[in-house]
């Protein structure tokens, strides 16, 4: 069930565009994310949703009735500030109180709902701290019991972990999907961290320039990109440009790579002979030492050699970095574990042509 | 070697130290320790016949500002300097806060605004009022016209109110700007986001975190609002005495300097006790900040 309609919607400030026509659908209960570099339109549309600005073109229902005509301070729907925008002159308790004295409860629900969520976020203990004698997780959690003691329909959660240092974010994360499950309430985040976009959303937005890219479930996203925005910003990739053929793309001084037979009906510019982008993760890619009886060019699956020129030791899993002849860049690979190859060492590279992705340019 | 590294160090800094602070404590020991200190032993002593003192010690300085004619002037005063006060708060926090909300090339313009008419004499500006005020006056021909005057306005505290209130409003709608444009705008956001009307979102954000510029907006009109003897001679007419006059009268008309210093004593007590209560207050505010 659609909770958010979002239809295009422009906003225009001077010169600059923030956002061109956008419209998104944002269903009830699920935990959408906004995601997209700086300047992108992700936190102008944030603050149309919150009534901070007015688009000026476009329409946004909630419910189906039109939200726009609705001030902020009546809209169901509550902001986690990226700078949490506690009240600096209230105990912790009282900033969380503050939404619901608004609506005039009594005293004893607004007693027990504050002392409620404080419980849930667990900060029942700094109930009576100010904020600058909290650290900068507790602070974050108290910026979130406030925006959620008001069970809003919708929240917004402006780069909600930004701030935090990276243990703290992934506790962090955790919670916020825990408390999206318990509470029902439909999420929507803003963030220019694609990780963090993965791992919390049901959905993502990707967006570019006030427009969006793509709307998808994050395995789609990774393994689907429809645009070459997308292949490059979301997750680590290896982009090739060439020309599509029979076989694979043909790309200038490297030959023809394996990608996908273009299928009937997906991308209708990707027929023979069009341009187009080879998209390929680096945990697709294999890795094979060449001895030296293979110094000479041949077949290797793929069809490329490179050269190791860096190796990285993550833990879980190792980045290589190739020097590939002809190749602008380098090419990056993964593997699990430790790497098996050494810099300096030549190796070929391969993957399946149903890893890869091509790409309209 | 290593035995003569850090007292070098330490004498430069301390050579720094008195460059820099040297010219302003010697300026302020000459001329306002000492006189301070002048003014503060005078008290205690009887006065001259033609001014001066006379090396007698006495306590009867003090025990004449307990005579009600006395205290009627320092309590009047301190009652007009109240009423300037919040007349000056009351017009200088909607304009500080309308050029706090300016577009950043309007806000400088607004500000020198502000400023300008301390490009003018004081006097010159002051005088400028009676033209205004007095019964042929620009507002009491105005009245005339409308068949509603001519009014004393004149000579009475209100025209003193008003000069007062004109030369130091800007001493309201600096410091009050300058708290209120501080202030983080997702903080009144936070406010509206939570269900806040924009006039609960004023009284409950946005009035006490500007607290600390009330309270110094508040001395800075106080304060030379207190002491001020020229308004109250020019627009006041004389009729009205305020303390500044009493104490500027006892030294160069009554020639009672120790009376004279008894009485800027009790000044100086009221602006210090009020000096104490607005720091105490700005660093309740500030660890709140």
């Amino acid at each position: 069930m659609t909770l958010i309609s979002i239809d295009g919607v422009s906003r225009r400030f001077g010169q600059v565009t923030a956002l061109d026509t956008v419209s998104l659908d944002i269903r009830q209960g699920e935990f959408f994310a906004l995601l997209g570099p700086s300047g992108c339109g992700k936190t102008t549309l944030l603050r149309i949703l919150a009534g901070f600005e007015q688009p000026d073109d476009g329409k946004v229902l909630l419910d189906g009735e039109d939200l726009l005509a609705v001030p902020p301070h009546r809209r169901p729907v509550n902001l986690m500030f990226q700078s949490y925008a506690l009240f600096p002159h209230m105990s912790v308790e009282k900033n969380v109180a503050y939404g619901l004295e608004r609506e005039r409860l009594p005293r004893q629900e607004i007693r027990d709902r504050v002392g409620g969520v404080l419980e849930t976020v667990g900060l029942a203990a700094q109930a009576r701290r100010r904020p600058h004698e909290l650290s900068g997780g507790q602070r974050q959690r108290v910026a979130l019991a406030r925006a959620i003691v008001k069970r809003p329909r919708l929240l917004l959660l402006d780069e909600p972990l930004s701030a935090l240092d990276k243990k703290v974010r992934a506790e962090m994360q955790l919670e916020l999907k825990r408390l999206q499950n318990e509470v029902g309430i439909t999420f929507v985040v803003v963030t220019h961290d694609q990780e963090e976009a993965m791992s919390l959303a049901d959905r993502i937005a990707v967006m570019r320039g006030g427009r969006v890219e793509q709307v998808d479930a994050p395995v789609d996203l990774y393994e689907r990109p429809r645009t070459p925005f997308v292949a490059d910003f979301v997750g680590a990739n290896n982009l090739f440009e060439g020309r599509v053929t029979g076989k694979g793309l043909e790309v200038d001084e490297l030959g023809v790579l394996p990608a996908p037979p273009s299928r009937p009906g997906e991308g209708a510019g990707l027929a023979e002979g069009s341009r187009a982008l080879l998209a390929i993760r680096p945990e697709r890619i294999r890795l094979t030492p060449l001895t030296r009886s293979d110094e000479e060019p041949g077949e290797h699956g793929g069809g490329l050699t490179g050269e190791v020129v860096d190796v990285s030791f993550y833990g879980g899993t190792s980045h290589v970095a190739l020097s590939v002849p002809g190749h602008e860049g380098h090419v990056l690979a993964a593997t699990q574990g430790p790497a098996r190859v050494d810099v300096g060492v030549r190796v070929a590279l391969s993957w399946a042509a149903g890893d890869a992705t091509l790409l309209q340019v | 070697m290593t035995g003569t590294g850090p007292p070098v160090a330490a004498v430069r800094k301390a050579a720094g130290r008195l460059v820099t602070l040297g010219p302003g404590f010697g300026f302020l020991t000459v001329f306002l320790l000492v006189p301070l200190a002048l003014v503060l032993s005078y008290t205690v002593f009887r006065r001259g016949r033609f001014g001066g003192v006379v090396h007698e010690p006495t306590g009867e300085n003090f025990t004449r500002l307990a005579d009600p004619l006395y205290l009627d002037v320092v309590f009047g005063s301190v009652k007009l300097a109240v009423i300037t006060t919040l007349l000056a708060l009351l017009l200088g926090y909607p304009t500080a806060y309308m050029i706090a909300k300016l577009p950043a090339k309007w806000k400088v313009i607004a500000l020198v605004a502000v400023v300008l008419p301390f490009w003018t004499n004081f006097l010159i500006r002051t005088y400028a009022w009676i033209v205004l005020l007095n019964s042929e006056g620009m507002l009491n021909s105005g009245l005339k016209a409308l068949g509603l005057g001519p009014v004393e306005l004149l000579y009475t505290d209100g025209a003193i109110v008003a000069g007062l209130l004109y030369a130091y409003l800007p001493l309201m709608i600096l410091p009050l700007y300058s708290a209120i444009e501080r202030l983080d705008p997702s903080l009144r956001e936070a406010s509206a986001n939570l269900g806040a009307r924009p006039a609960r979102t004023f009284w409950s954000v946005t009035l006490p975190l500007s607290l600390p510029g009330v309270l110094t907006g508040c001395v800075f009109v106080f304060v030379p609002s207190l002491g001020n003897f020229v308004i109250p001679e020019l627009l006041g007419g004389g009729r009205r005495i305020m303390v500044g006059n009493l104490i500027r009268d006892q030294f160069l008309k009554a020639r009672d300097w120790p009376f004279g210093s008894v009485l800027a004593l009790a000044v100086i007590a009221v602006l210090v006790l009020l000096l104490f209560a607005q720091a105490w207050a700005a660093r309740r505010a500030g660890r709140d900040a």
